[in-house]
């Protein structure tokens, strides 16, 4: 039995992060039926214990729901949902291209933001038609007015009949589901054409290989057919089909052109079914492949090292898994002088990078070293070889050196007119290159600047909202490469080179960053017999000094009654604690100090 | 591995454990009960004494073979009780156990808590060395620390405490006070060694977990152990400063330093606690006291009601809060951590006796790192810390853990 396309809707739900996004598609599942409340958890698309904790989506997910419409009719709704997280955009740019239409969620009293409007771009870049929601209308603060307005002015899109609701509370969601009947369109395509899916996910089973989310454009697929991804050329016999029910994969006979569901095939690596790439049958195939998604590349580079040596294999097999489910993780082996074995492993952003250590840390138990993130630096030698540097250890020595590029950004900030003059003075701190601004409205200005991405993935996200009090929002894209003038700043600790401490750095602000590390060092490294001298050099000139001064006493004064099993414990402690420590040179030097350096502008 | 019990005739030392004092210090976090807590009262300290008689009953059926070379009455302030208390703890030692003639037998004192009367009895009970509490002789230190004296009582016990014959007595000193500069501590030092006590515990102060000075000054005790700027405790530098002064003080007077915090008069040093650092074997006796018997280490239990009820049954319960049984291994790390507390440092000759195994060889790098670092020397069959090592005997102890 094969539905009517007509009766389908495929569509995602976009906003700026908080505009309540999750609390829709819950509401929404909620209000079709599809679950009742008891088995409402929470959010039920942001099924990663780390999602739901930190209240954002890392992995697109799908379900399927069921709507009787106020025309009598029954609609199939997939909907996917899509990360909010700008580091994402590669998540939200392949799950849109499975949709055929959008929610835009604005928030009734924040209004448009940043990442609305990137959304948006993205959302139209894929064809999809936007139908928007104002979102939060229960709030005292809330003005709807105002943002009906700005969506028209600024986004261009008709807002005038947009559904008002409170997804928290739930009213008039039902004005969404009819929207999404009478607004969206159905899909297209055609049974009888042979077949053309496109991949917009995927998550691997230990008991069914690799689950690959499909989205049927021309065409169907059953169990049994003979199918081959275009890219990757790979070929297998399907061995079940299926949709997407509530938390669970429920199998089905057929997917047929315009349906959202899932494949499987005894796939056994990740890398055969590439996010983007279309799948077809072997024996049928269609002409060409669906436009794809342009390849991924990390943006951040770090170390990551296993805090126990002894756990090199463990975080190997962590990463392998991590992997299968983020296509997106890079890693290859690495060795420092300072931390041993370990990987150097690449993010799509800041945020990639802590998620990717919480979950190495909290699902697989690992506690981690990392070293300082870097961008992807391109250095140009005097032989005229180019290289993209990814490690600073790895950086040849300046006399080889041309001259050295980096990544930069283009930046987009929202911010009320109140943080202007102090968002401004940020971007300026941090190499900015203005671009220009513009008033949305009386209150709210966008400012574009060119940024370069090594002064963003520290802590700009953390100093954006404390000088703007929360009332900035940011979001960009990689821009290319500029030429600049870095150096490469060592620490030495008792005149050793620490590699795991190495990077690379703005020549202007080289000293400050050399003073600031040095002082943080010596807060973290413990006291020894000698006096430890740490020192920020760039090539052979010191920049920055300072010292631990040498223990003087350590001992237990009293050893009482004789009970002496308590003081043993005590020693026993210490000896632990040192045992985590990393040694370089006689130096004995604590995880905590690799991880000190990476947050310099806390005060 | 040696035999054991019954039979046995091996020499131990006896600790026992008196919980009770007149008031809690500041900086004590010893097992010991105030008048203030419900577990101080005539009756409760009645039933405890009983409770210690039998456990040393119930002890000598397994140790009492053993001819017992020292005790040490502790606490709390054993002087405390009613001297008709001590009576009775003595009368079961002596009664139980073989007690050597020349043994060592301590008591600890809080000044003003004894008179002439009362030590004139202990020194009839065979009692033949004090240990005075003192601290400190500024009276507002002692405010500071909580002490129940003044150096005004000090001065009168001391009195009583010549009066009555006692010519072996120790006084307890404690340096590195909040507040605290080098003359206030050598006033203190100049007035104790006025009365030329044989024996001097001097400590610099550790603020324990638990106790009043923790809530107050452990922030700062932290900062202090870091090196940096203090607001309340010496500096570390003046802490290493007061250290040095106290040595070379002590010394001008005719002490020598045995170990970390201790010095005497020749010939007088503590055989007591000497036999802690020497791994003698000891039976504790009391709620939470310590033993060691055999390599094994043992904890009494430390809930004072279950304590007195296990021992005033007819038929007792002897029951312990820990049991460790050490191993080789672990018996020799402790040899060299404790033995490395005395200036004598530890014997390979003894070492050898003991474990029959070379000292030289079973420690080789752990001495050879050492020595390197300046915290011990090897010399004429001995291994002994340095004066450095003395104040850093936690990195040394690391070693052998």
């Amino acid at each position: 039995m094969s539905i009517d396309k007509k009766y389908i809707r495929n569509f995602c739900i976009i906003a700026h992060i908080d505009h309540g996004k999750s609390t829709l598609a819950d509401r929404i599942i909620e209000k079709t039926g599809l679950l009742t409340e008891r088995e409402m958890q929470s959010q039920v698309l942001d099924n990663m214990d780390l999602e739901r904790e930190r209240g954002i989506t890392i992995k697109s997910q799908a379900v399927r729901i069921v709507y009787n419409a106020r025309d009598g009719h029954e609609y199939i709704f997939n909907l996917i949902d899509t990360p909010g997280h700008v580091d994402f955009n590669y998540e939200v740019s392949r799950s849109l291209a499975a949709c055929d239409g959008a929610i835009l969620v604005v928030d009734a009293a924040q209004g448009v933001e940043a990442q609305t409007l990137a959304n948006v771009y993205l959302a139209l870049d894929h064809d999809l038609d936007v139908i928007p929601v104002i979102n939060k209308i229960d709030l005292p603060s809330a003005d709807p007015k105002r943002v009906i307005d700005e969506i028209e002015d600024v986004i261009g899109i008709e807002a005038e009949n947009a559904p008002q609701i409170s997804a928290k509370t739930g009213l008039n969601v039902e004005d969404v589901l009819e929207a999404i009947v009478n607004d969206l369109p159905a899909p297209t395509g055609e049974n009888n054409n042979p077949l053309q899916a496109l991949i917009f996910d995927s998550i691997y089973d230990p008991y069914k290989g690799v689950i690959v989310f499909i989205r049927v454009k021309e065409g169907m697929v059953r169990p049994g057919d003979p199918i081959r991804m275009m890219a990757s050329k790979a070929e297998f016999d399907v061995v079940e089909v299926g949709y997407f029910g509530a938390g669970q994969f429920v199998p089905c006979d057929e997917l047929t052109a315009g349906m959202v569901g899932y494949v499987t095939a005894s796939i056994k690596n990740v890398s055969d079914t590439r996010v983007g790439d279309t799948v077809t049958n072997r024996d049928n195939p269609c002409n060409e492949p669906l436009p794809g998604y342009k390849k991924v590349n990390p943006m951040v580079y770090c170390g990551l090292y296993p805090a126990d040596g002894a756990k090199y294999p463990d975080l190997r097999d962590a990463l392998e898994k991590l992997q299968l489910n983020d296509a997106a993780l890079q890693y290859e082996p690495e060795t420092s002088i300072a931390l041993g074995f370990g990987f150097r492993c690449g993010f799509l952003g800041l945020l990639h990078l802590e998620i990717i250590q919480e979950r190495l840390e909290r699902e697989y138990n690992l506690d981690l070293v990392t070293t300082a993130p870097s961008v992807v630096y391109r250095v140009h030698k005097t032989d005229g070889e180019m290289i993209e540097l990814t490690n600073p250890s790895n950086l040849p020595d300046p006399s080889e050196i041309d001259y050295m590029e980096e990544p930069v950004v283009a930046a987009e900030i929202m911010v009320t007119s109140d943080y202007i003059g102090a968002i401004m003075n940020l971007c300026q701190e941090r190499r900015g290159e203005y671009i220009s601004m513009e008033y949305m409205e009386e209150t709210r200005a966008l400012l574009k600047y060119t940024l370069p991405l090594n002064e963003i993935i520290y802590d700009f996200f953390d100093a954006l909202k404390s000088r703007s009090r929360g009332y900035a929002s940011f979001d960009y894209e990689m821009k290319g490469y500029v030429k600049s003038n870095l150096v490469k700043l060592d620490i030495l600790i008792n005149k050793e080179p620490v590699d795991a401490l190495s990077f690379i750095v703005f020549e202007g602000t080289a000293y400050e960053r050399g003073r600031k590390m040095c002082e943080k060092l010596k807060g973290e490294i413990p006291r020894h017999l000698f006096e430890i001298p740490i020192q920020a050099a760039i090539g052979n000139k010191v920049i920055a000094r300072e010292t631990v001064k040498a223990v003087r006493k350590d001992v237990l004064a009293k050893c009482y009654g004789g009970d002496i099993s308590r003081k043993k414990k005590l020693l026993e402690k210490q000896k632990e604690g040192k045992k985590r420590m990393r040694q370089v040179g006689n130096v004995d030097i604590p995880q905590s100090a690799f991880m000190s350096v990476l947050k310099l502008d806390e005060n | 591995m040696r035999t054991n019990l019954d039979n046995s005739n091996k020499e131990i030392e006896l600790y026992i454990h008196i919980p009770f004092c007149v008031k809690k210090c500041n900086y004590c976090d010893f097992l010991s009960f105030a008048p203030d807590t419900f577990t101080n009262d005539l009756l409760t300290k009645e039933m405890y004494v009983n409770a210690l008689c039998s456990e040393l009953e119930f002890k000598s059926r397994i140790y009492g073979n053993n001819t017992v070379t020292s005790i040490f009455i502790g606490g709390g302030t054993p002087s405390s009780l009613a001297t008709s208390l001590i009576v009775r703890i003595m009368d079961s030692v002596h009664s139980f156990f073989k007690v050597a003639i020349d043994a060592e037998i301590t008591i600890e004192c809080n000044p003003g808590t004894v008179d002439f009367e009362a030590l004139s009895i202990y020194k009839s009970l065979g009692i033949n060395r004090l240990s005075f509490g003192l601290q400190s002789t500024d009276n507002n230190e002692l405010k500071l620390l909580g002490r129940i004296h003044d150096y005004r009582s000090f001065v009168n016990s001391i009195e009583a405490t010549l009066k009555a014959g006692f010519d072996n007595y120790n006084v307890d000193i404690m340096y590195g006070l909040p507040g605290q500069n080098i003359s206030i501590l050598h006033k203190t030092l100049s007035d104790v060694t006025r009365f030329s006590p044989k024996h001097l515990s001097v400590y610099s102060l550790i603020i324990e977990e638990g106790t009043p000075f923790y809530e107050k000054y452990n922030d700062d005790y932290i900062i202090q152990c870091q090196g940096k700027i203090t607001s309340f405790l010496p500096k570390e530098s003046e802490l290493c400063e007061m250290t040095d002064f106290v040595k070379a003080f002590l010394k001008g007077r005719g002490y020598n330093q045995y170990e970390i915090s201790n010095y005497a008069k020749n010939g007088y040093e503590c055989r007591h606690n000497i036999g802690y650092w020497k791994r003698a074997e000891y039976i504790g006796i009391g709620l939470g006291a310590a033993s060691l018997y055999d390599n094994v280490r043992y904890k009494n239990i430390t809930d004072i009601d279950k304590f007195i009820k296990n021992w005033s049954m007819s038929n007792p319960i002897s029951e312990y809060e820990s049991k460790e049984s050490l191993s080789d291994d672990e018996a020799m790390a402790e040899f060299m951590i404790l033995g490395l507390r005395m200036n004598e440092g530890v014997s390979a000759d003894e070492f050898h006796n003991i474990f029959g195994r070379s000292l030289g060889d079973v420690y080789k790098e752990n001495i050879h790192e050492l020595i390197q670092q300046g915290l011990i020397v090897n010399e004429g069959g001995r291994i002994r810390p340095t004066s450095n090592g003395l104040e850093l005997q936690n990195i040394i102890a690391g070693k052998f853990i």
